[in-house]
C-alpha cells in the first residue's frame, strides 16, 4: 500500500475538458450501454432461461401436443407463434428495466453514479429503455429457431415481409421497455411481486397472444377491451408480418398502419411518463 | 472566454463552493430541512459541516450535487450555478455518500473504469488510473471481486477511489468515517489530507467533533437547518468563555461541605482572569473530554447566541465539591486554586486543565450535547 494517494489532481480546476456537450453526453451514454451489456453478458444463460422457459413450453404444448392429439387445429401453431414472439420480447424488455430500476431507486441508489455523469438526467432512462429493448429483441429472435425446431410443419414465416417483421420485433421490445420504465419508477420495492401479478396477468391474457384479434368478432366487448392493450398490436403486427396467405388471401389482422400508430404512440407516451416519474424519483 | 493569463485568473477565480441563502423544505414537511444557509469554501480548503443527525448536512450536499432542488437560494461550484449549469457542475464534483451506492453488478476495478468512462476518460488512461488508485487505497488484490462482500471500510475506500477517477475539483464526503473501525478511520483521515495537499477542495460532513477538529480548516456548526457559527477550529474554541477550563474536585467533611463550598466558589470567582465558575454534578457521567459533563449556560455578556442557561442542581456524594472554572489561563490558576481549597477547610481530590474542544463549543452554542 503506497503512502500517498496520487491521481493527477488538478490544482485549480484548470484541467482542460475537451469535447462538446453532445460528445460528452454520447460518450457517457455509450459507456452506460456498455456497462449494461457487460453485466447482462455475464449472466447470459440465466437471462435466456428466464426469458425463454415459458414460451418454450407454450410452443411445445399448444403448438405440438394439442394439435397432435386433435385438440387444436394444425394451423393454430402458425397463428400462435407470432403471439409468442411478441409476448416474449415484450416481457423480456419489461423485466430488463423494471426490476433493476425498482431496486436502484429503492434503497441502494446504485444509479447515482450514472446520474452524476456529464449528461442531462433524462439520458439515463433513455439508456435503460434502449438497453432493455435490446434484451427484448434478442429474446424474441431466439423464438424463431426454437419454433422451427419444435413446431416443424407449424412453423411459418412470410419471406416477403422480413423488414416489417424486424421493425415489429424492435417496436414490440420498445413498447415493453417503456412500460417497464414507467412500472419501475412507480413501484415500491415491497410491492414488486404484487404489481407483477396485477399487471402481467391481464396483460398476458388480453393481449391477443394466443388468438388472433379477428377471431374475437363474436365476443365484441372483449375484442374492444383488447384494443387497450399494446400487446394486442404487437401480436397482430407480428401476425401481419409472419403468417403466410391461406388460399390466396392474406390472413386478416388489424390494419398495419393502425398497428404502427398504436405501437409508436405507446412507446412515446410511456417513455415521457416514465421519464417524468424517473426524474421525480431521483431529484427531490 | 479563455483567459490567457492564468495566474491572474487564479486570483479572481470564483470560490470552489458558494452557497447563498439556501432553503430546502421537503414536500409534506412542516419545517425547512435547510433554513437559509450561506457559506463559501475557498479552493483547496477542507471545510466541515458539523452537526447532529437531522441538522440538514446531507440535504446541503444534495443541493450542491444536483440531486436536490432548493426551495430558495442558490449554490455554485467553481463558479457554475448548480441549477443552471448542472453538467458543468457534474464534471467538477465527486460525491462519496453516507451509504454505499456502489454498483454491485460490477467488479471493483470495473466500478472505477466505468465511472471514468461515463466521464469520457480514454480507455488507456482510465485503466492506468484505476490500477494506481486501487494500489494506493490498498485494494490492489481485490480488484476482481464484486462489492457485496466488503466491509464498510472497504466500500468507503472504493467509493473514494471511484470519486477520484474523473479528477474532480471538489470532493463531497458525507460522514466519511461514520461506522468505521478506528484503524480505517485513521487511514481515511490520512488519505483526505493527502488529497487536500494535492489541491483538492473537500467538503465533509460529520457529527464527530474530533474528526472535524483534526481535518477541517474551517467548520460550520449546524443545528436545525441553520449554521450557528462558521470559523476555524481555533477561533471556534475561543467562543468558550475565557478560553480554557480548570476542573477541580475537593472533599470536605459532609457537615462542613456546604459552608466550604460557598467559600470556595467565592474565592474562585475572585481569582484573576476567571470568567465563569460552574458547579458540576459529580454523579454526571464522567466526561471523557472536557465539556461532556455538565455545562452551564454561556458566560454573562459573552454569549454569541442566546441560550437558556441550564440550571443544574448538583447532587454530589456527601462532601464532594466539584467545579469548572473558565479562565483566560487555567494553567496559571492551578496553584492558587489548590491553596484556596485548603484555606476553605477542604482537601484537593483532583485538579485538571481541560483544553476546550469543539464538543464544548457545540454545547455552549446549543445548550445540549451533539449526539
Ligand atoms: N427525502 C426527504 N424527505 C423528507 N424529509 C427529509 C428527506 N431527507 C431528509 N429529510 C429531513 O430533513 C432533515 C435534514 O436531514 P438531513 O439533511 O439528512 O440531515 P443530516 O444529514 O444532517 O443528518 C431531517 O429532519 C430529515 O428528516
Ligand atoms: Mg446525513
Amino acid at each position: 500500500m503506497a503512502d500517498t494517494i496520487s491521481p493527477p489532481l488538478p490544482i485549480t480546476g484548470a484541467r482542460e475538458r475537451t469535447g462538446g456537450r453532445a460528445g460528452l453526453a454520447l460518450n457517457a451514454f455509450f459507456a452506460m450501454l456498455r456497462r449494461d451489456l457487460v453485466v447482462t453478458g455475464r449472466e447470459f444463460i440465466p437471462f435466456l432461461l428466464q426469458a425463454l422457459m415459458q414460451p418454450l413450453f407454450f410452443l411445445f404444448i399448444f403448438g405440438k401436443i394439442l394439435p397432435g392429439i386433435g385438440l387444436a387445429a394444425p394451423h393454430f401453431a402458425t397463428l400462435m407463434l407470432p403471439g409468442i414472439v411478441a409476448l416474449t420480447g415484450m416481457i423480456a424488455a419489461m423485466q430488463g428495466v423494471t426490476l433493476p430500476l425498482v431496486l436502484d431507486l429503492g434503497y441502494a441508489r446504485e444509479i447515482d453514479d450514472r446520474l452524476l455523469s456529464p449528461l442531462a438526467t433524462w439520458w439515463v432512462p433513455l439508456e435503460k429503455v434502449l438497453f432493455a429493448a435490446i434484451r427484448g429483441t434478442i429474446a424474441s429472435s431466439v423464438i424463431f429457431p426454437l419454433g422451427w425446431l419444435i413446431l416443424s410443419t407449424g412453423f411459418a414465416v412470410r419471406s416477403d415481409r422480413i423488414p416489417t417483421l424486424i421493425c415489429m420485433v424492435i417496436l414490440t421490445a420498445l413498447v415493453g421497455s417503456t412500460i417497464g420504465l414507467l412500472m419501475g419508477t412507480v413501484i415500491k420495492p415491497e410491492q414488486i411481486s404484487l404489481m407483477f401479478t396485477l399487471i402481467f396477468t391481464p396483460l398476458l391474457f388480453t393481449g391477443c397472444t394466443y388468438y388472433p384479434w379477428g377471431a374475437l368478432g363474436n365476443v365484441r366487448w372483449f375484442q374492444v377491451v383488447t384494443l387497450f392493450n399494446p400487446l394486442t398490436y404487437a401480436a397482430e403486427g407480428l401476425r401481419y408480418s409472419m403468417v403466410p396467405p391461406f388460399g390466396g388471401h392474406d390472413f386478416p389482422t388489424l390494419g398495419v398502419s393502425w398497428i404502427l400508430v398504436a405501437l409508436g404512440t405507446s412507446v412515446v407516451l410511456m417513455f415521457l411518463l416514465g421519464t417524468r416519474t424517473f426524474l421525480r424519483r431521483v431529484v427531490s | 472566454m479563455a483567459t490567457p493569463n492564468f495566474a491572474q485568473d487564479r486570483d479572481s477565480a470564483p470560490a470552489a463552493i458558494e452557497v447563498r441563502n439556501l432553503v430546502k423544505r421537503y414536500p409534506k414537511s412542516a419545517s425547512n430541512a435547510v433554513d437559509g444557509v450561506s457559506f463559501e469554501v475557498g479552493r483547496g480548503e477542507i471545510f466541515g459541516l458539523l452537526g447532529p443527525n437531522g441538522a440538514g448536512k446531507t440535504t446541503i450536499i444534495g443541493a450542491l450535487t444536483t440531486f436536490i432542488v432548493p426551495t430558495a437560494g442558490s449554490a455554485s461550484i467553481m463558479g457554475f450555478d448548480v441549477a443552471h449549469r448542472p453538467i458543468d457542475v457534474k464534471q467538477r464534483i465527486a460525491v462519496v455518500p453516507q451509504q454505499s451506492n456502489l454498483d454491485r453488478s460490477l467488479k471493483v476495478r470495473e466500478i472505477l473504469t466505468f465511472h471514468a468512462a461515463y466521464h469520457g476518460t480514454a480507455r488507456r488512461q482510465r485503466e492506468m488510473l484505476a490500477d494506481k488508485l486501487l494500489e494506493e487505497l490498498g485494494l490492489g488484490d481485490r480488484k476482481n471481486e464484486k462489492v457485496n462482500r466488503y466491509s464498510g471500510g472497504m466500500s468507503q475506500r472504493i467509493m473514494i477511489a471511484r470519486a477520484l477517477m474523473h479528477e474532480p475539483d471538489v470532493l463531497f464526503l458525507d460522514e466519511p468515517t461514520n461506522n468505521l473501525d478506528p484503524q480505517s478511520r485513521l487511514f481515511l483521515w490520512e488519505r483526505i489530507r493527502d488529497l487536500n495537499a494535492k489541491g483538492l477542495t473537500i467538503l465533509l460532513t460529520t457529527h464527530d467533533m474530533d474528526e472535524a477538529d483534526r481535518l477541517c480548516q474551517r467548520i460550520a456548526v449546524m443545528d436545525h437547518g441553520k449554521i450557528l457559527v462558521n470559523d476555524t477550529p481555533r477561533e471556534l474554541k475561543k467562543l468558550i468563555p475565557g478560553g480554557t477550563v480548570l476542573e477541580v474536585r475537593a472533599y470536605a467533611r459532609p457537615t462542613e461541605s456546604t459552608r466550604a463550598g460557598e467559600l470556595l466558589i467565592a474565592a474562585l470567582r475572585d481569582m484573576p482572569g476567571v470568567t465563569k465558575v460552574d458547579e458540576v454534578a459529580d454523579d454526571a457521567p464522567e466526561p471523557t473530554q472536557a465539556g461532556a459533563g455538565q455545562f452551564g449556560g454561556p458566560g454573562a455578556g459573552r454569549s454569541p447566541a442566546p441560550v437558556p442557561p441550564q440550571s443544574s442542581a448538583p447532587a454530589n456524594e456527601p462532601g464532594i465539591l466539584s467545579y469548572r472554572v473558565y479562565a483566560d489561563s487555567a494553567n496559571a490558576l492551578i496553584g492558587p486554586v489548590a491553596q484556596a481549597v485548603v484555606s476553605c477547610g477542604a482537601e484537593v481530590r483532583d485538579l485538571s486543565v481541560k483544553q476546550p474542544t469543539l464538543e464544548e463549543v457545540f454545547i455552549f452554542l446549543t445548550g445540549r450535547h451533539l449526539r
